[in-house]
This record gives structure tokens, C-alpha cells and sequence, in this order.
């Protein structure tokens, strides 16, 4: 079985587990007292969150890695998880604010989590921009690395500047409802999501790198062939 | 260590010099961070909005966009008759080309900071007497900080397409964090607020330069080679 095909199995196995993720949520999980219906939609986006910051983590380690062993496999992974992340991040974005309007009132707001996860996005858009613009593979891989390191390091920056920016004001609502804090049918259903997502970002990766894969082999690997 | 700064010293001169002697990029620089604190002062109600609310704001934006513009033309004056690969063959250290380039980057910006700080003061009327000294600390923080990233970032698209454009979309989430510090610690600097209540900020400023000063540092050479 080639790698696409593999990729395109589990892609499909995840959407699957996404759709009875739902069922359950929808059918076999509690409704939650003070947010109601609304709090459902925590089973997409807490676990897209999650892989939008490991996405981006990946992406950095594989950068580093690069560097030293030059290594085309590690760029065509790094490449992969980086749009990959940029879905999930758009995953984020438009659930929070869904959650938002009927939860918190407004759309959106400067608060720490919001922000974080939309700087990300604009690191992960850059990095793509900065792939697109450059024609040589090798200086192409290069330079995603470095940017790529440079993000993975911004990360803690950001979550440190919007945290200390925020609890400095205090907040009229709490946006951490942390896992032990919840019924054990939620966090079923939550793991159960992870799962689910995780193999979605497995799929989805697969996927890409495979490509990547086939584009390199048209073009008969020469590294100087035409535009992206 | 002494001869990486001796050759880093030797790269910041030679940019110094160029850029003293033809004055066009400072000059410009000077003058748009001018209109820049110029076009601030008619973008809010004056009557509404009391300066000193929006006084670490406006310091703030114009000097990072004044800093963009400084960084933009680091490596792009090396294009010119192949400057940068002449730098390259030279007997000099990645490191301290680099080091050079972010020495040439500070004092420009610290050059066009120095004009606008007193014009940002002069136009809205800013007390800054007391606390001079501390903000010209904060100041030279956050500027290290982004001038730092960005001295890296502008080697890093020189090559590409687009690269004014693409240096501003890869920078700015950069300067995030310097910015948001930068931005508190004036706040509370010319709200009067004793230093002691800005110390995470101060924190955070300081991790960000020794992070991302040796990130780059090391990061550099990869930018260049070919």
C-alpha cells in the first residue's frame, strides 16, 4: 500500500471517530449545567488546540534536526505538520468565537488563550509564505528551519507575555477548565476526541508528506526544477 | 571572543560609515518616525482620550515600524554588486558578521529612537523627567530584543521574493512579546507606578534578548551559505 493510500486509511478511520466523538457527545455525555449546549463544542477545540501548539513544537524539532542532518525527509515532515497546524489553527479560531458569543457575550477577546493561539496562526501563515518564496529546495528547507526554531522557541514567549498581560486584570471569566475538574463521562468523551484528532493529524501528515513525495519524484529530483 | 568582536566591530563600521556618509536611509528613518508620532496625535480625540493613556502605545508602534524600516535595508545594501557574497569569502566568522550587522541594526535604531524620544515627549507633552533613566533601560531592552530577531529574519529573506513584504509577515509575531513588555513598563513608568510592579515584564524582556540573541547568533549561518 503506498503512503498516500495509508495516509488517505487513516485519515478516513479518524473522520469516522470524529463523527462518533459527536455521537457520543451529543447523545451519551452530560450537558453541562451553567454553559448548556454550548460547552459541546470543547470536544473539537480543546484537542485542535492541543495539536496546534505540538504541530508547531514538531515543526521546530524537525527544523533542528534538519540543520544537522540536511536530511529532505525531515523538511517534507516539517512542511507537512506545518500546514497541517495552520488547519488546526483555523479549527480553533472559528470554534472559540462560536463558543464565545452565546458563553462570554462577545466574539472575541484579548485574553490570554485567544491570543496565543492567534499569534500561532500568524507564525504558522509566515512560515508557509517564507516556503512559497523561496525556489531553491535546499535554502527552501534552510530557511523553514530556522524560522521554524525561531517559532517553536516564540511559543513559551507569548503564553508567558499574554498570561502576565492578562492576570494582571482580573478576569470575570475562567477559561481553564482543567481536566480532573470534569464528570468522568466528559473526560471519556474528551480523551476519546484526542484520540481522534490525533489520528486526524497522523492522516492529514501522512498525507501530505506523500505529496511532497510525488512532486520531488516528478520533478526526477533535481533540486533546481521550476516554481512550487 | 576578542576577535570576534574586533571582526564584528570591523563589519559594524563599515556599515556605519556607508550609512553616515550617504544619510538617505537615516534621514528617512528620522522623518517618517516624525510623521508617524505626527499622524498619532490626529488619530484620537484629544479631548476623549487623555494622552498619557495612549502615550506607551504610540511610543511603541513607531518605534518598531521605525525599526522595520532599519532592518529592512541591513542586507539589502549587500545585494548591490555582490556585496554579500564579497563577506562571505572574507576571512570572517558567520558569528560576527552577524554581530556586526546586529551592532550596525541597534545603533541605527538607537539613532532614530534618540530623535524620536524627544519628539514623542515635545509633541504630547509626556513627563519624562523622573524617569528618564529607567526608560531609556526598558527602551534598550526591547530594542535588543527585536532588532536582534529581526537582524536574522532580514538575512533570511534577502534571497526570496517579496522580501520587504515578507519580512514584516514573519517579524511582527516576533515582536509580540518585547512589545507587550515594552508597552507595561512604559505604562507604568510614566503612570508614576513604582519599578518593582513591572519586574515580570522586566523578566520577560531579559529572557527574550538572551534567548533570541543566541538563537540567532547560532542561527545565523544558516541564512547566509549558500
Amino acid at each position: 500500500m503506498s503512503l498516500a493510500h495509508k495516509g488517505r486509511r487513516i485519515t478516513l478511520v479518524a473522520l469516522v471517530c470524529v463523527a462518533a466523538v459527536y455521537v457520543r457527545a451529543l447523545a451519551f455525555t452530560p450537558v453541562e449545567r451553567l454553559q448548556g449546549p454550548a460547552q459541546k463544542i470543547f470536544y473539537l477545540h480543546v484537542p485542535a488546540a492541543l495539536w496546534t501548539e505540538a504541530a508547531m513544537i514538531l515543526v521546530g524539532l524537525a527544523g533542528t534536526f534538519y540543520l544537522f542532518l540536511k536530511d529532505p525527509r525531515l523538511d517534507r515532515f516539517a512542511e507537512a505538520s506545518a500546514e497541517v497546524g495552520t488547519v488546526f489553527a483555523t479549527i480553533v479560531l472559528t470554534t472559540g468565537p462560536i463558543w464565545g458569543k452565546p458563553i462570554w457575550g462577545t466574539w472575541w477577546t484579548w485574553d490570554a488563550r485567544l491570543t496565543s493561539t492567534l499569534f500561532l496562526f500568524f507564525l504558522y501563515v509566515g512560515y508557509l509564505l517564507v516556503r512559497g518564496a523561496v525556489r531553491d529546495p535546499g535554502l527552501r528547507a534552510r530557511y523553514a528551519a530556522v524560522l521554524g526554531i525561531c517559532g517553536m522557541c516564540l511559543v513559551p514567549f507569548i503564553h508567558l507575555s499574554v498570561f502576565l498581560f492578562r492576570t494582571l486584570h482580573p478576569q470575570p471569566i475562567i477559561l481553564k477548565p482543567s481536566a480532573p475538574s470534569l464528570p468522568s463521562s466528559m473526560l471519556a468523551t474528551w480523551l476519546f476526541s484526542l484520540t481522534a484528532f490525533t489520528l486526524l493529524y497522523v492522516g492529514f501528515v501522512t498525507q501530505r508528506y506523500a505529496l511532497s513525495l510525488a512532486r520531488d519524484a516528478q520533478r526526477g529530483g533535481s533540486p533546481e526544477a521550476g516554481p512550487v | 571572543m576578542g576577535e570576534l568582536l574586533v571582526q564584528a566591530w570591523t563589519v559594524a563600521r563599515k556599515d556605519l560609515v556607508l550609512e553616515f556618509r550617504t544619510r538617505t536611509a537615516l534621514i528617512s528613518a528620522v522623518v517618517f518616525t516624525a510623521l508617524v508620532l505626527t499622524v498619532f496625535n490626529f488619530g484620537r480625540d484629544p479631548t476623549a482620550v487623555p494622552t498619557i493613556d495612549l502615550a506607551p502605545t504610540i511610543l511603541w508602534v513607531t518605534f518598531t515600524f521605525a525599526a522595520m524600516l532599519a532592518l529592512n535595508r541591513a542586507f539589502q545594501l549587500e545585494l548591490e554588486n555582490q556585496a554579500l557574497e564579497g563577506l562571505l569569502v572574507s576571512p570572517l566568522s558567520r558569528t560576527s558578521l552577524y554581530w556586526g550587522k546586529l551592532i550596525a541594526n541597534l545603533v541605527f535604531v538607537a539613532v532614530v529612537e534618540g530623535v524620536g524620544l524627544p519628539l514623542f515627549v515635545l509633541f504630547f507633552d509626556v513627563p519624562v523627567g523622573r524617569v528618564l533613566v529607567p526608560l531609556i533601560g526598558v527602551i534598550a531592552l526591547a530594542t535588543l530584543g527585536f532588532v536582534a530577531v529581526g537582524t536574522l529574519f532580514s538575512a533570511l529573506v534577502i534571497r526570496t521574493r517579496f522580501a520587504e513584504l515578507l519580512l514584516v509577515v514573519i517579524l511582527l509575531p516576533f515582536l509580540v512579546p518585547p512589545l507587550i513588555g515594552a508597552v507595561q513598563v512604559t505604562a507604568r513608568l510614566l503612570g508614576g507606578r513604582p519599578l518593582s510592579e513591572a519586574v515580570g515584564y522586566l523578566k520577560l524582556l531579559a529572557a527574550y534578548d538572551i534567548v533570541f540573541v543566541s538563537l540567532a547568533s547560532f542561527l545565523f549561518r544558516f541564512t547566509v551559505d549558500e
